[in-house]
């Protein structure tokens, strides 16, 4: 097929950026949408410009790196995918693309449509962990007991890979999601009600700082998860906020 | 944010249920207006503190807009927001914008007239009356003759459906209550509620402006 594409360059951090038109011919509807990206780059390198800076790692919908806003929508329109699971069988013959970063003020671009996602690493940092005693007399885990209902609620949470989808969706530029994905996985467990109340505070407020929007339920967040994460997670948070915001430590 | 909404969500069951009353027979509705109108608990705790919530609430909607906003300083080209989440819940600040104009005028109509009356002109004669005396069902009814007011009253209550149609079970997520019950039996309530208090309004509006007394 033949398609339009409408890419979004930017040199750098710094440089204002704009929307640049391209047209591919001979995409396979068997492609990955990477693969036409880097067929589209392949044509570029040839004509001498610089390719499309774009993320990507595991192209197996596992690392969450590869962050594109397709059509309007994160990782495209097909549900339950990320990008690089993204089939171009999905378009037509003849369809403009429109391809941007990621936006929210919490992911600046870096260059083109790679942006810093680093706000989450530094979520985490501030709470998205367990102290365990691993001087050798570690308890297994196993002899915890936990219930199947809770261990399989704490597992799905725990199945978020940090892609940013959820924010990118978001009018609000909220990362309620991901973060209450991380909250959750451990609230669920045993071993991470020790930490609880200092979690959800500090992870919270971490989330305030990097700029991220307020949640208002709109639900964008769990139709565009590639792995369907539920608002389930995010009314826990919610829940475990209120409760260490009302108790002392 | 929540908080002030379920209230509102209370206040309002509470005025359908004395307005209603308007259409079946007039001396309850002016008892129970006469009650509100001069009970001391009714005027002096919960008048302050509905005016304290409906400022709250509004006030706390503009700043989490802005807010909002702010979080995505650089918009995208094409957003495609239909594609993952109801116009409702996305358009809150403008339904809510035209539930604020809609509060002006009835403030303009019916509270600044009692106010002005009761407390400024210090005249309480309708209120003391006998309940044959009572003004409120005639100033009701005359308030529904002009068919650009009655007009603007439905489509308010329109834009209060759409509001309520997210708001009602936004605000229990908010509070972290989200479980089979509030996504089922809950849920079926609330899109109840959203449309059949704000559909009440509008036919008793009707009712009053078609209805020749
Ligand atoms: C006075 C004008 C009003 C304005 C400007 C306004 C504005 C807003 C805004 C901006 C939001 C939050 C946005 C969101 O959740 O997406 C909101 C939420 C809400 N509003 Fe209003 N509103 C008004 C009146 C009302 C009234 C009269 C009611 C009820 C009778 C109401 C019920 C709700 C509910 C239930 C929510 C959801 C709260 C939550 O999710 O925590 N609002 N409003
Ligand atoms: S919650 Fe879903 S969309 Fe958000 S970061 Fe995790 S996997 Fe990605
Ligand atoms: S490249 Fe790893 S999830 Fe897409």
């Amino acid at each position: 097929m033949k398609l339009t594409l409408k890419v979004w360059r930017q040199k750098s951090a710094s440089d204002k950026g704009r929307m640049e038109s391209y047209t591919l011919d001979n995409v396979s509807g068997h492609m990955s949408f990477l693969e036409m990206m880097d067929v589209l780059n392949e044509q570029l390198i040839s004509e001498r410009k610089e390719p499309v800076a774009f993320d990507h790692d595991c192209r197996e919908g596992i690392c969450g790196m590869c962050s594109m806003h397709i059509n309007g929508e994160p990782h495209g329109p097909d549900r339950g995918v990320t990008t690089c699971q993204l089939h171009m069988r999905k378009f037509n013959d003849g369809d403009t693309i429109y391809i941007e970063p990621f936006r929210a003020k919490g992911f600046p671009v870096i260059k083109d449509l790679v942006v810093d996602r680093s706000a989450f690493d530094r979520i985490q940092h501030a709470g998205g962990f367990i102290s365990v005693n691993t001087s050798g007399n570690t308890q297994d885990a196993n002899a915890i007991p936990v219930p199947k209902h809770d261990a399989d609620k704490a597992f799905d949470a725990a199945t978020c890979i940090g892609c940013g989808a959820c924010v990118a969706a978001c009018k609000n530029a909220s990362a309620m999601l991901f973060v209450s994905a991380k909250v959750s996985q451990f609230a669920l467990l045993p071993q991470g009600k020790v930490e609880a109340k200092r979690r959800v505070l500090n992870m919270v407020e971490q989330m305030d700082k990097e700029g991220f929007g307020n949640c208002t339920n709109t639900g964008a967040c769990e139709v565009e998860c590639p792995k369907g994460i539920s608002l389930e997670n995010i009314a826990r948070m919610n829940r475990e906020y209120l409760k260490a915001s009302l108790s002392s430590e | 944010m929540a908080l002030s909404a379920l209230f509102l969500l209370i206040f309002l069951l509470q005025h359908f249920a004395i307005n209603i009353t308007s259409v079946f027979r007039a001396d309850t509705f002016n008892e129970l207006s006469h009650f509100m109108g001069t009970n001391p608990i009714v005027q002096y705790v919960f008048q302050p503190i509905l005016i304290f919530g409906v400022i709250f609430h509004f006030t706390m909607g503009f700043i989490l807009e802005v807010r909002n906003k702010q979080s995505r300083d650089i918009r995208y080209v094409k957003y495609n927001g239909n594609a993952n989440a109801s116009w409702f819940s996305r358009n809150m600040i403008w339904s809510g914008l035209a539930i604020l104009a809609f509060l002006g005028l009835h403030f303009v109509d019916f509270w600044v007239p009692e106010i002005n009356t009761k407390f400024i002109e210090g005249n309480w004669e309708g209120t003391m009356a006998g309940i044959e005396g009572l003004r409120y069902h005639t100033e009701l009814v005359h308030k529904f003759e002009n068919p650009v007011r009655v007009a603007a009253y439905c489509i308010a209550f329109v834009f209060l459906a759409m509001h309520l149609l997210h708001g009602f079970t936004s605000s229990f997520q908010s509070l972290g209550a989200n479980n089979k019950y509030t996504r089922g039996a809950l849920r079926k309530f609330a899109v109840a509620y959203s449309i059949l208090i704000p559909a009440g309004f509008i036919i008793i509006a009707l009712y009053h402006h078609f209805n020749i007394h």
